[in-house]
């Protein structure tokens, strides 16, 4: 399988383009998005991430491209030559901003009681794109959370379905577990197939999914307030161990 | 006591303010009023605030009836009850430029955490029935009525300016004050956005 997107075939970068008024050279098929970085012009993604395949579902990315009435997502579109981008308009702001208000108004986004306040992308991109409330009718959903799995937490109010945990599960750790399911604002996140996650046997445990995740929709257990569990009986076991030389297995805490 | 400092009295010999002083109230709706913690964490500046602006109303102050003709009211937590709506709809008519002041105010937050479990009966249950510590008796008496969901203030009366925040620090409430009452004692638009000294943010 292809993990990242296609290289730039060319050693050098000879495509001419305008990128927000000035001439630069890309390189053959590169994204309008690293373009852009590689130029050190910003450009908010969600969705997007380094070392994964694009999905280009957060349409946060969307730039301007002359000639083309829609717009464009900077993640998914090579450039061309001539082609004329331009990154930070005040309807591209806008735009950005309603997608940021969507994706609140769509979940329980509260970042009051949130394990990931201060460590989270929506968050930040809230910030950055000037919301200071929601425009839009907040939905109040109600979906279970799912902390079966020993380790870690998933909770569906707070994902965004940005299809990070789907795509690194696949494409790095090559296990899969994770899909979405249904369609439109039912769009949920699932362990094989719809299984709580604790009783997904293709889990390896490695906890990617966790990492890539841009909210508190995942999150590792026990970080939360309340949530620490000491097993100080570890140590008699420990010293038992070692004086009969027999390591029976022994049930830890639950978290 | 002489006859001149009576006519100077007589002649209202006060010193002239350099800006009008504006009428400011506060009100604790649907949250745990920890944005007016925040607020009374303005320490000093609470002096300085006081050279420019009247408190004329809220929960710091004894006053039962919301004051007509304020010019700034900070309006703290979710419209959750039927009290909560009575007093946002009596600050909008009586209030030039409301504030939804933290994110109970400006998104529901905590407060409307109740909102997916349906209609105010099944938190009531939850909380006071199902819990073991409690007299496992719905309260009737003296507290208001419950709305069916709790909502963000701009839901149910028109917002001017928004102060996200859980609660916004006293720093991010002095900059929005400062802005807003220099704005409004000089007779200019509200300022919508302000970045410095900190970015905005919900939560933290």
């Amino acid at each position: 399988m292809n993990l990242t997107p296609p290289r730039p075939s060319g050693p050098r970068p000879n495509v001419p383009v305008i990128l927000d008024g000035e001439e630069v050279m890309a390189f053959d098929g590169e994204s309008i998005l690293d373009l852009a970085r590689r130029l050190g012009t910003p450009i908010p993604t969600l969705c997007y991430l380094d070392g994964l395949s694009v999905h280009g579902g957060c349409r946060l990315c969307v730039v301007e491209v002359n000639g083309d009435s829609r717009l464009p997502l900077a993640c998914a579109t090579p450039v061309t030559s001539e082609m004329e981008i331009r990154t930070d308009t005040s309807s591209l702001r806008d735009h950005r901003r309603r997608v940021v208000e969507l994706l609140f108004a769509e979940g329980n986004h509260v970042c009051a009681s949130c394990v990931s306040s201060g460590a989270c992308e929506l968050q930040d991109l809230a910030a950055d794109s000037n919301v200071d409330h929601i425009h839009y009718a907040l939905e109040f959903p109600r979906i279970d959370v799912d902390a079966s799995h020993p380790k870690y937490v998933l909770d569906r109010e707070r994902c965004v379905l940005c299809t990070r945990c789907v795509r690194v599960c696949d494409e790095v750790e090559g296990a899969h577990v994770w899909d979405i399911a249904q369609r439109g604002n039912r769009s949920t996140l699932v362990a094989e197939l719809g299984k709580p996650w604790g009783e997904a046997s293709s889990c390896t445990w490695c906890g990617k999914c966790v990492l890539v995740c841009p909210t508190g929709a995942l999150s590792f257990k026990g970080r939360s307030t309340g949530e620490m569990r000491h097993d100080p009986d570890i140590v008699a076991f420990l010293a038992s161990a070692r004086d009969e030389g027999e390591w029976i297995d022994r049930e830890e805490p639950s978290p | 006591m002489t006859d001149t400092t009576d006519a100077g009295r007589s002649t209202g010999a006060s010193p002239v303010p350099d800006r009008p002083r504006l009428r400011m109230a506060t009100a604790w709706l649907g949250g745990c009023s920890g944005c007016h913690m925040s607020f009374l964490d303005l320490d000093e500046w609470l002096f300085d605030l006081a050279d420019r602006a009247d408190i004329v109303f809220g929960p710091l102050a004894d006053i039962k009836e919301f004051p007509a003709d304020v010019d700034l009211t900070l309006v703290e937590g979710a419209v959750t009850n039927t009290d909560n709506l009575e007093l946002a709809q009596a600050i909008r008519a009586n209030t030039r430029v409301v504030v939804s002041f933290g994110d109970c105010a400006v998104t529901g937050n905590i407060t409307a955490l109740r909102n997916g479990m349906g209609a105010p009966d099944a938190m009531l249950q939850r909380v006071y029935v199902e819990h073991p510590d409690l007299a496992g008796v719905l309260p009737t008496e003296v507290v208001p009525e419950l709305l069916p969901t709790a909502q963000p203030l701009h839901e149910l009366i028109t917002v001017d300016v928004y102060l996200p925040g859980c609660p916004p620090s006293a720093q991010r409430i002095r900059t929005a004050l400062i802005a807003l009452l220099d704005a409004m004692a000089a007779g200019e638009p509200l300022p919508r956005q302000w970045r410095a000294p900190e970015d905005l943010t919900f939560g933290n």
